[in-house]
């Protein structure tokens, strides 16, 4: 019998979990459990609206639907609508269970190799080698070998079967300073992936002081992406941008940038910014960066750190910055309604993954499908844990760690995150980068509390943008998936 | 649907998703909703939902019958098994997933 009574409970009705917004005259839903994004006529948002009071049950549902003109076999039927997509729910309240972690055997996708740890600027904030860095380099090799680098080729071909494109970056230190390895291994990897049929790209991450002519028509004819880390303008970049004797880069780097845009077509030349204490000057720096320079995207990011040092932004410079990201996020969107391309990173990234309604069981790759080669071979789930001795993950002879990497993925999952489970932004977010958390907490599994809002606050944004461009413009965003491979 | 625009791909293959449970029960979705089955069951697939439906039931009121001729006395809805349809579930090893394979019976 109790079974019977508990069949005839009447049974409430609440909304699922998700994140309205409006744009351009138009309503809209973000359902977390999915990561799907639908606009809702007026009917549906009524009963949004209804349920965002208190839960009811079917009956009253549809009775205070009809008192609002709504014909009752039409509120069952939209009342259903909704149900089937997870917008309104049955059950008890609950979080919307997590996305399942990737099987055991995920393939490979990517690696980034750190091809040496050495480099020729001593930026002050550095995480690598500034005060809160966790790299443990002591006594390894500092540039990677031939050798090391294609057994790194081989791991990844071998370890990412039924892929038919894998890709490795090249990181540092500074990248260039290993420039003959680099070549090297480039050509040693095309003809390894050739021979298996498939294609390997490439990409790099360098500081641009040590590019030359025939490194640039190189990285041109091999079509190697090339992200440039650059603070601004003469004033900003050499705040933090030095080389050790404290002398600023940007006399140096600026000459051979130019060169290096001219020269380079085959792909798209990005600048990634690191925003410190004074250097929050975000639209002097994208103008500059994009306009006088001529890098195709410039994406910023606040530093990593522990939350002292001085180098930090503080909340007040933090709410400079949002105001700017405000600014040019409305250029991206009025950019995207008359079809161009605007160049602000921050948003097209963001705009990628909601076209892609991505639902992450962890914040990034790191570990799954993506791993760090340290010049001595060990791996690390990324470039950011490279030569950290409490954050190997196996190395190029033994191979991947399975119950080290098991320990990391089970401690980053977003589930095993508590803040998370009630938070809308978890589908894009999953609580953060491993390393910031690592810094800032200690723990690589800690959500990133200290930029919650700022999260939330983006992902809104970008929501909005998102909402306003599929009502005004949609064509923009299937030519933006096709651009960016996501269709 | 009607009320609702999917609007990136995820929500499109939810809309998918749901489509096909439409179709595959349309007949039986329309109003006046008629409960099937015997009220006094629980079994997987005998009632309708919690919200009056029966789109998202692990088998398909359709199928019912099977449950007459799998848990239940009730002696008119099933194939005569024993003289007439020996084998109509022979390819129905577990009804929640197997339920297409089921044989129409015409007697």
């Amino acid at each position: 019998m109790t079974e019977m009574t508990a069949a005839l409970t009447p049974t409430l009705y609440r909304r699922g979990e998700m994140h309205e917004f409006s744009a351009a005259g138009q309503d809209f839903m973000y359902l977390v459990s999915t990561g799907a994004i639908f606009s809702l006529d007026k009917s549906a948002h009524a009963v949004l609206r209804q349920l965002a009071e208190r839960s009811m049950t079917l009956p009253e549902l549809i009775e205070a639907l009809t008192e609002q003109g709504y014909d009752p076999a039409e509120a069952q039927g939209l009342i259903r609508e909704l149900r089937m997509v997870k917008a309104i729910l049955s059950e008890a309240a609950a979080p919307a269970p997590a996305p399942a972690a990737p099987p055991a055997d995920f393939p490979l996708q990517a690696l980034v190799l750190n091809i040496t740890n050495q480099c020729n600027l001593a930026c002050t904030y550095c995480y690598e080698f500034g005060a809160d860095k966790i790299a443990t380099p002591q006594g390894k090799p500092k540039y990677m070998t031939l050798e090391t680098a294609k057994a790194s080729v081989d791991l990844l071909l071998r370890q990412s079967p039924g892929r038919k494109g894998v890709h490795i970056t090249f990181f540092g230190g500074e990248t260039l300073m290993n420039f003959k390895l680099l070549r090297e291994v480039v050509t040693y990897a095309l003809e390894q992936a050739e021979a298996e049929g498939r294609k390997i790209t490439f990409s790099l991450t360098t500081n641009a002081t040590l590019l030359t002519d025939e490194i640039i028509a190189f990285l041109s004819d091999k079509e190697i992406g090339v992200t440039v880390s650059m603070d601004g303008p003469p004033d900003l970049q050499d705040k933090r941008r030095v080389y050790k004797s404290g002398k600023g880069s940007y006399d140096v780097v600026e000459p051979r940038l130019r060169k290096l845009i001219a020269g380079h077509k085959t792909r798209a030349i990005t600048a990634r910014v690191t925003l410190t204490e004074g250097v929050t000057d975000v639209i002097r720096i994208y103008r500059h960066l994009k306009e006088d320079l001529g890098f195709h995207e410039v994406g910023f990011a606040p530093v990593t750190n522990s939350g002292e040092q001085d180098y930090a932004i503080d909340d007040a410079g933090m709410d400079g910055v949002l105001a700017q990201f405000h600014q040019l996020a409305d250029e991206w969107l009025a950019y995207a309604l008359r079809g161009e391309m605007h160049g602000f990173s921050n948003v097209s990234e963001t705009i990628g993954e909601l076209i892609q309604g991505v639902n992450k069981s962890h914040p990034c790759g790191a570990g799954l499908g993506l791993l760090g080669v340290s010049p001595s071979g060990d791996l690390s789930p990324c470039h950011r844990f490279t030569d950290a001795d409490s954050h190997t993950l196996g190395n190029l002879e033994d191979g991947i760690d399975a119950q080290k990497r098991d320990e990391f993925l089970n401690r980053g999952h977003v589930s095993a995150k508590y803040e998370c489970q009630s938070c809308w932004a978890r589908p894009l977010c999953a609580g953060g980068c491993h390393h910031e958390a690592f810094v800032r907490y200690g723990d690589t599994g800690h959500a990133n509390l200290h930029y919650c809002d700022w999260i939330r606050e983006w992902t809104d944004t970008c929501l909005k943008i998102y909402g306003a461009v599929s009502a005004l413009n949609p064509q923009f965003l299937q030519r933006f998936a096709e651009r960016k491979a996501l269709s | 649907m009607k009320h609702l625009k999917p609007l990136n791909s995820k929500a499109k293959r939810i809309e998918e998703s749901v489509s096909l449970t439409e179709e595959d029960v349309v007949a039986l979705q329309q109003a006046p909703h008629v409960p099937m089955g015997c009220s006094l069951s629980f079994s997987p697939g005998w009632e309708v939902d919690s919200g009056g439906g029966t789109a998202g039931l692990c088998q398909p009121v359709e199928r019912d019958i099977y449950d007459c001729y799998v848990t239940c006395f009730w002696p008119v809805q099933v194939p005569d098994h024993v003289n007439y349809s020996p084998d109509w579930a022979s390819n129905c090893a577990v009804a929640t997933k197997d339920w297409r394979n089921l044989d129409l019976v015409f007697p």
